[in-house]
C-alpha cells in the first residue's frame, strides 16, 4: 500500500494511508465514525462545541506539513488516520527477529501480543478526554482553554490511530475492541477505562496540568517504545503521535510552572517570605506551594503505577518478539537483544528495600520507569529555578518510587516521600502531609472561576512566555459561543 | 569563512527538553545533555524541519554572529545571550516574508524529484540574514545590458553594493528585490528572488558587492524597476536565501552546468568562484547553455574568452538563421559519451537552471544516456540528489 506525505481527504477521514482504495477498512471507520462523534458531542459542553477554537491541524506528515493553524469547531476537527512516512527496507531493531525486515502484516504468532498492546494504548486517549470533561468551564484563559481543547481533540485522534490499526490488521476481533474503546468510560462501574490513572477524576486545573505533565509522560514514554515495534503500521503511527504528545507535555510543564509563578509573584508582592505560610499565602488567591509538591506526589505515583510489575514476563515476551522495545532502542549501545545482559531492580527482602539484578530482559518495564523518572525529573528542576530565582527558600521534589504505590513490588508497603518503609498508623498520621486533603481539593476548586477575557489570566496562574503560534499573549485564541 | 553568520539556537527558558527536534533533525545537527538542548552551527543546515515540530516556542531563535557559540557555552546557558551589536535582523526565520520564500525555492526545486541537499563539501550558508521588516539597502554601481541592443531581448547585469553591511552570500543563493510602490491591493510588493551571478567574495575580488542578472519582462514590476535603475539609485534588498543549490568547494568535484537564459546566472557565479580557488583543470567543469540567439544569449562575449580548460562550453540556439534549431538536450545526446563519463563519475554534481520548459527534455536526455551505459536514470538521479549532487532550479 502507498502511502505518501500528503495527506488525502478523498474520504470523510483525512489519511495518508491510501483508505479511498481500501474499501474494506474504510467502511469499518465510516460505520465506527458516528459512535465517535457522537461520544465526542456528548462528552464536551455543548457551547465549547460550537466555539471556534485557535487549533493546528496536519495537512502532511512531514515536518513541515503538520503544524497549520486556525479556527476550527471542535466536532469538525479533521481527525484523520496519519503514519510517519515509511522508511525503506526497515528492519525489527531489537529481539530475537532483529535484522529481519519489519513486518508489514501481523505475524501469526504475536497476534494477540499486539492485539494487547494496542488496545490498552487506545484505551488512555479517550479516557483522558473524558476525565477532563468539564474543565473548560473553570477555565483560567482562553490560552489555556486552547491548550486543553488541542490536547483534547489530539487524544482524539489517537483513539483513532489506534482503531485504524485495530480494523486494519485484526478483523472482526478488532472491530469489536474498536468499539469497546467508546463503550468503556473514565470511572465508570460496569465499564471502566482499563488503566487506574484514566479512572481517577481530573478536578480542577492543576490536577490537569499535573496529569499532562507525568501522566502523559507515561503515554509519551510507552508510544516511545511502541515507535521500535517491528510492526512497521505501529512504529509509524506511533512516530507520529509523539510529536503531537510533545504538546502535551509543554502543556503540563508550564502549566505548572506557571501556577509556581502566580504563588511566587503574589508572595513576593505581599512580603511573604515563608513558603510553608499556607493560611496567608492561600488568601492571596494563589496555591501554596506544599498543596502544589502534594498534588505532585500524587499525580507521579499514579503515573508510576502505569509501568506494570518490576519484572515481568510479558515485557520480556514482548521485547523478544520485536514488539514492544525501550526508550530510544535506536540510541542505545548493546546487542539489542539482551541475552546475557542484566538490570538493577528494587526489591523488598527482610523489609527493607534493596537492590537486585535480573535479568534485563525481563525487566524492560523497570527499564522505561528509570528513564521516565529522570525524563520527569527535569522539569521539576526547571521549577525550582523558578522558585530560586525568586528568592524562595523550597524545592518541589519528586517522591521515592516506594511511595504511594499501588502496583509493583511497593504495593506491598507504606513508604513516606522519602523512601523509609513505615508503619501503617504512620502513613495514616502522615498522608495527609504528602497527599492532597479533601480540603485542599475544596480551596483548590474554590479558585476554578473561568476567565475568558482575552489576554487576562486568573489570579493564581501567570501569563505563558510565549503564546501559540508565536500569537502575542491577548489573542483571542478561542472564540466563544455565546448561548 | 563566509561571516557574519545567522546562528540557530534554542531558548533554554522556553523549551522543555522533549527532543522532538533532536529526533526530528534529519542530519543530527541538535543535541543534548542534561541541562540543555542545543544545535550544532558547523552541521545546521538551516532546512527547518525542526521548527514547526516544537511544541514551546522556544525553537525559533536566531542570532548574528562572528564566531558561533560552541556546543559546550550552549549547554552552560541559563537563558539565551542578547544579540552583539550588528547592524542586522535576528528576528524569527519565519517573519512574514520567509515563509513564502522558502515556499518559492521549494516549488523551483521541484524538479530535482526529492528534497534537495547541498554538496558535502558545501560551504555554510547564511540564510535570512535580512527580511521584510528589515532590509538591508544597496546601492547600484552598475548596470549594463547584456545582450545585443539589435535583439528583442533585454537582460542586464546589475551590481549592487551594500556599502558595508554584512551580505554574505554563496554562489547558488538568491537574494530578494523589494520594487517600491504598492500592488493592487494597495499593499507593498513582496520581494522577488534572483540567483546572483557573482562569487562569494564580490563581483570584484573582496569588494563584496553582488551582481544580478536579470531579463526584463514584458509587464513585470520588479524586472523593470531593476533593468531601469540607474548607477546611485538605493534598492531594498533581502536574503540571502537558499541552503542547497550551492557548489562543492572540493578541488576535484566537477560541475555539470545546464541552464538557459537568466538560469546562466548561478553557473557564472560558480564559474568565478572556481576560477579564483581551483583556477583550470581539464574536465571540472561543463556547460551546455541555451539560448534562441547567440545576441540573446547573456554573458557570451566573456564566455567565449573563457579558456575550454576552464570551462568546456556548449552554447546552442534555438531560434538561429545561420544554423539548424537546437535545444540543450539535443547538444547533451551529441555528447554523449562526454555526459555519459561524467553520470558515472561520484564527483560530478549537476546544476539545471532556467525555465521550467526545459526541465522535460533535459530529463529525457539523461534517461537515454544513463541507458547507453546500463545506468537506471531515476535511480542514479535519487542517488545524485541525496548525495548533494543534483540540483534543479527552475521557473
Amino acid at each position: 500500500m502507498a502511502s505518501t506525505l500528503d495527506v488525502s481527504y478523498d474520504t470523510r477521514i483525512p489519511n495518508n494511508v491510501g483508505l479511498g482504495q481500501d474499501r474494506k477498512v474504510l467502511k469499518a471507520l465510516e460505520k465506527w465514525h458516528p459512535g465517535y462523534i457522537d461520544w465526542w458531542n456528548k462528552l464536551i459542553p455543548q457551547n465549547f462545541q460550537n466555539s471556534m477554537v485557535y487549533l493546528r491541524t496536519a495537512v502532511s506528515v512531514d515536518p513541515k506539513g503538520w503544524t497549520k493553524f486556525d479556527y476550527v469547531k471542535m466536532p469538525e476537527y479533521r481527525w484523520g488516520v496519519l503514519l510517519a512516512p515509511q522508511v525503506e527496507e526497515r528492519t525489527i531493531p531489537f529481539g530475537e527477529h532483529k535484522g529481519k525486515p519489519a513486518w508489514q502484516e501481523v505475524p501469526g504468532e504475536y497476534r494477540n501480543m499486539l492485539k494487547r498492546l494496542i488496545v490498552i494504548q487506545g484505551d488512555t486517549e479517550p479516557g483522558s478526554v473524558e476525565q477532563q470533561r468539564f474543565l473548560g468551564l473553570t477555565a483560567p484563559s482562553l490560552y489555556d482553554l486552547r491548550n486543553l481543547f488541542q490536547v483534547n481533540v489530539e487524544e482524539g485522534r489517537h483513539l483513532w490511530a489506534m482503531v485504524y490499526l485495530l480494523q486494519k490488521y485484526f478483523g472482526k476481533d478488532g472491530r469489536e475492541e474498536a468499539d469497546d474503546l467508546l463503550r468503556r468510560s473514565s470511572g465508570s462501574d460496569e465499564a471502566p477505562r482499563m488503566l487506574g490513572a484514566f479512572n481517577e477524576e481530573t478536578p480542577d486545573w492543576l490536577s490537569f496540568f499535573m496529569f499532562t505533565y507525568f501522566t502523559d509522560r507515561d503515554g509519551k514514554m510507552q508510544l516511545e517504545s511502541l515507535a521500535q515495534s517491528g510492526f512497521d503500521p505501529l512504529s509509524r503511527t506511533c512516530r507520529f503521535m509523539i510529536t503531537e504528545e510533545a504538546h502535551h507535555m509543554f502543556v503540563g510543564e508550564t502549566g505548572v510552572g506557571r501556577v509556581v509563578q502566580a504563588t511566587l509573584d503574589a508572595m513576593n508582592k505581599a512580603g511573604i517570605s515563608d513558603p510553608n505560610d499556607i493560611a496567608n499565602v492561600r488568601d492571596l488567591g494563589v496555591i501554596d506551594l506544599p498543596t502544589i509538591q502534594k498534588k505532585l506526589n500524587l499525580h507521579y505515583t499514579l503515573s508510576l503505577d502505569l509501568f506494570g510489575q518490576e519484572v515481568s514476563t510479558n515485557a520480556a515476551n514482548a521485547f523478544n518478539a520485536g514488539i514492544k522495545g525501550r526508550f530510544m532502542e535506536h540510541r542505545i549501545k548493546d546487542d539489542h537483544q539482551l541475552t546475557n545482559d542484566s538490570y538493577t531492580v528494587k526489591n523488598i527482602a527482610d523489609g527493607k528495600i534493596v537492590e537486585e539484578e535480573v535479568p534485563a530482559l525481563t525487566a524492560v518495564n523497570m527499564r522505561l520507569r528509570d528513564d521516565y523518572i529522570r525524563d520527569a525529573s527535569g522539569g521539576v528542576g526547571r521549577w525550582n529555578k523558578a522558585i530560586k530565582k525568586a528568592g524562595f527558600d523550597f524545592q518541589l521534589t519528586v517522591p521515592h518510587e516506594a511511595f504511594h504505590r499501588q502496583i509493583g513490588v511497593f504495593a506491598s508497603i507504606k513508604a513516606d516521600p522519602n523512601g523509609n518503609i513505615i508503619t501503617n498508623d504512620q502513613w495514616e498520621a502522615g498522608k495527609n502531609e504528602w497527599l492532597p486533603t479533601l480540603e485542599d481539593g475544596t480551596f483548590i476548586q474554590s479558585l476554578m472561576k473561568p476567565c475568558y477575557e482575552p489576554g487576562q489570566y486568573a489570579s493564581w496562574i501567570a501569563a505563558p512566555k510565549v503564546g501559540i503560534d508565536n500569537k502575542p499573549g491577548d489573542f483571542e485564541f478561542v472564540k466563544l459561543h455565546m448561548a | 569563512m563566509n561571516q557574519p553568520i545567522k546562528q540557530h539556537l534554542i531558548d533554554p527558558e522556553i523549551c522543555i527538553r522533549c527532543y522532538t527536534c533532536e529526533n526530528t533533525c534529519p542530519i543530527q545537527a541538535i543535541e543534548h545533555n542534561e541541562d540543555n538542548v542545543v544545535v550544532d552551527a558547523s552541521k545546521c543546515n538551516f532546512c527547518m524541519d525542526c521548527i514547526p515540530v516544537c511544541p514551546t516556542g522556544s525553537i525559533d531563535e536566531w542570532r548574528v554572529v562572528q564566531t558561533p557559540y560552541s556546543l559546550e557555552s550552549q549547554f552552560e546557558w541559563e537563558e539565551l545571550p542578547e544579540q552583539e551589536a550588528l547592524s542586522v535582523d535576528a528576528t524569527s526565520n519565519e517573519s512574514v516574508d520567509d515563509d513564502p520564500i522558502a515556499a518559492l525555492l521549494a516549488e523551483a526545486h521541484k524538479g530535482a524529484g526529492g528534497k534537495a541537499h547541498a554538496p558535502i563539501t558545501a560551504s555554510k550558508p547564511t540564510i535570512n540574514l535580512y527580511n521584510l521588516i528589515n532590509p538591508v539597502e544597496a546601492v547600484v554601481q552598475g548596470n549594463y545590458r547584456l545582450t545585443d541592443s539589435t535583439s528583442d531581448t533585454d537582460v542586464r547585469h546589475i551590481i549592487l553594493d551594500f556599502q558595508g553591511h554584512p551580505f554574505p552570500v554563496l554562489e547558488g543563493q538568491s537574494i530578494g528585490v523589494i520594487a517600491p510602490g504598492l500592488d493592487d491591493n494597495q499593499s507593498a510588493h513582496l520581494p522577488r528572488l534572483y540567483s546572483v551571478s557573482s562569487p562569494r567574495d564580490g563581483e570584484r575580488p573582496g569588494f563584496h558587492n553582488v551582481s544580478l542578472t536579470v531579463k526584463r519582462d514584458e509587464g513585470g514590476v520588479c524586472s523593470n524597476y531593476l533593468c531601469d535603475l540607474s548607477k546611485g539609485d538605493n534598492v531594498s534588498v533581502t536574503g540571502p536565501f537558499g541552503s542547497t543549490f550551492l557548489m562543492p568547494t572540493a578541488p576535484d568535484a566537477r560541475l555539470l552546468m545546464i541552464c538557459t537564459g537568466t538560469g546562466s546566472a548561478p553557473m557564472r557565479a560558480f564559474t568565478m568562484a572556481r576560477e579564483r580557488t581551483v583556477g583550470a583543470q581539464e574536465g571540472g567543469m561543463v556547460m551546455f547553455f541555451g539560448a534562441r540567439t547567440p545576441d540573446a544569449l547573456p554573458y557570451f562575449g566573456p564566455l567565449k574568452k573563457l579558456p575550454d580548460k576552464l570551462l568546456q562550453k556548449h552554447l546552442v540556439f534555438s531560434r538561429c538563421a545561420t544554423a539548424e534549431k537546437e535545444y540543450v538536450q539535443d547538444r547533451m545526446r551529441a555528447e554523449s559519451q562526454l555526459v555519459a563519463s561524467m553520470l558515472q563519475d561520484n564527483n560530478t554534481h549537476i546544476y539545471i537552471c532556467g525555465l521550467r520548459d526545459m526541465e522535460q527534455g533535459v530529463e529525457d536526455a539523461l534517461h537515454s544516456i544513463a541507458q547507453s551505459f546500463g545506468g537506471d536514470w531515476l535511480k542514479l538521479r535519487n542517488d545524485m540528489r541525496e548525495a548533494g549532487r543534483y540540483h534543479v532550479e527552475t521557473y
